[in-house]
Formats: C-alpha cells, structure tokens, sequence
C-alpha cells in the first residue's frame, strides 16, 4: 500500500473520531432553554466555530504523527510533492465532497421552510459538513485504489 | 490490467532497464510512486506530457512504451 492510500485510510479514521468525541463532549451542553433563543444560535455557532478549529489542529497532530510513523516503520521518505494524478485526484474528491455539502445545505434550508426548529437546521447542516469532509477522503482513497 | 484504453509496457521495460525500481522510474520522471504503481496497474491514462517523459527516461518513443486498446488485440493485427 503506498503513502497516498495510507494517508487517506488515516483521514478517514481521524475525521470519524475526532467527529466523534467532539460531538459527545459538546452535545451534552446544548442549552435546554428556549428552541430559537440566542442562546440556542450562540451555542451552535461557537459549536461549529471550535470544531473547525479543533479539526485542523488535530489533523495537523496526525498528520505529522503518520508521517513520523510512515517513515519509521518503511523507511521510505513521504513525497514532497503532489503530481499529476494527486492533483486530478483532488479535484474529483473535492467535487465529490462540495456535492454532499450542497445537498446538506439545501436539506438544512429545507428543514426551515418546513418550520422545523433551528436545532434541526443546524444539526443538518454540521453532519452535512462531516459527511463531506469524509466523502472527500473516501473519494480519495477510491481513486487511490481503483484508479481515475 | 484496469478499465483504461491506453496500455503499457513499464513494468516490462523497468525490468530491461537493470531491474529499475517504481521509486527509480518516478524521481526520474517527476512524479510519485503512486503515480507509476496506478500506470502499471492500467488504473491511469498520462498526459501527454508524462507519456513523453516516461518514454525519454527509456529512451524509446511514446508508441513503444504506450498503446491504444487491447495488447492482445495490438499483437494479433
């Protein structure tokens, strides 16, 4: 198995549980109050804000750990740059991935026309945004794998 | 060999060439391993641009390392 795949097989690991235990640790507090109050959007606005934060650092933190790792146990070194075949790959796994995005977005507004509470909204919209980050890395590894 | 129509000899080559290895093949070409493992495979159809580098790295023309359609096929006409 090469670096590309294993790299994927690690970004969809990671996203999975770094999803995972965020959404445990942070679901708990969700404010009981009030289904519209301002509380209600400061919560899942602070909630999508630290998410992404928390995200790209442990994706940082992985990654350099998978590198690490990479290059203890083949002894092969990483390569330094993406090519023809990376970029062509990137590109169908980001289309892939705005796809899912979209139909999520649309879902979210869809819930709000059909005035269901802006919870519903916002729970939509945050898995849309999981399912397309993972979407992406599982593109990847697909192509990876079975070619383009 | 994958569902793509242009083919090659690579693999075959890399071995007449002193047992060049997939690493050797891509630094000398400018891409990654992965890049000649997908090729081999028949997962992968290069550019143009590839194609030629690929072929100069065997010192050969782009016809004797790739072909269109079936192997097969190309030795049977």
């Amino acid at each position: 198995m090469t670096y590309q795949e294993k790299k994927s097989i690690v970004s969809v690991v990671s996203t999975v549980l770094i999803f995972l235990i965020y959404c445990l640790y942070r679901y708990p507090q969700r404010p009981e109050f009030g289904l519209d109050s301002t509380d209600t959007f400061r919560y899942w606005g602070s909630f999508v804000l630290v998410l992404t934060i928390v995200s790209i650092l442990a994706h940082i933190v992985i990654s350099i750990g998978f590198t690490i790792i990479f290059r203890i146990t083949t002894k092969e070194k990483e390569p330094g740059f993406a090519d023809e075949l990376d970029r062509l790959i990137e590109l169908k796994s980001h289309r892939n991935s705005f796809f899912v995005f979209i139909l999520g977005f649309v879902l979210a507004m869809g819930a709000l026309v059909l005035e269901q509470p802006s919870d519903i909204m916002f729970i939509i919209l945050i898995a849309a945004g999981f399912l397309s980050d993972l979407t992406g890395s599982i593109s990847k590894l697909y192509h990876y794998r079975r070619g383009v | 060999m994958g569902n793509n129509l242009v083919g090659n000899h690579i693999r075959r080559l890399r071995f007449e060439h002193n047992e060049m290895t997939q690493q050797q093949l891509a630094d000398k070409a400018g891409v990654t391993r992965q890049t000649i493992v997908a090729l081999e495979k028949g997962n992968y159809s290069p550019s143009l641009e590839l194609a030629f580098r690929i072929a100069l790295v065997f010192d050969l023309t782009i016809e004797e390392v790739f072909f269109y359609g079936d192997p097969s096929d190309r030795s049977a006409r």
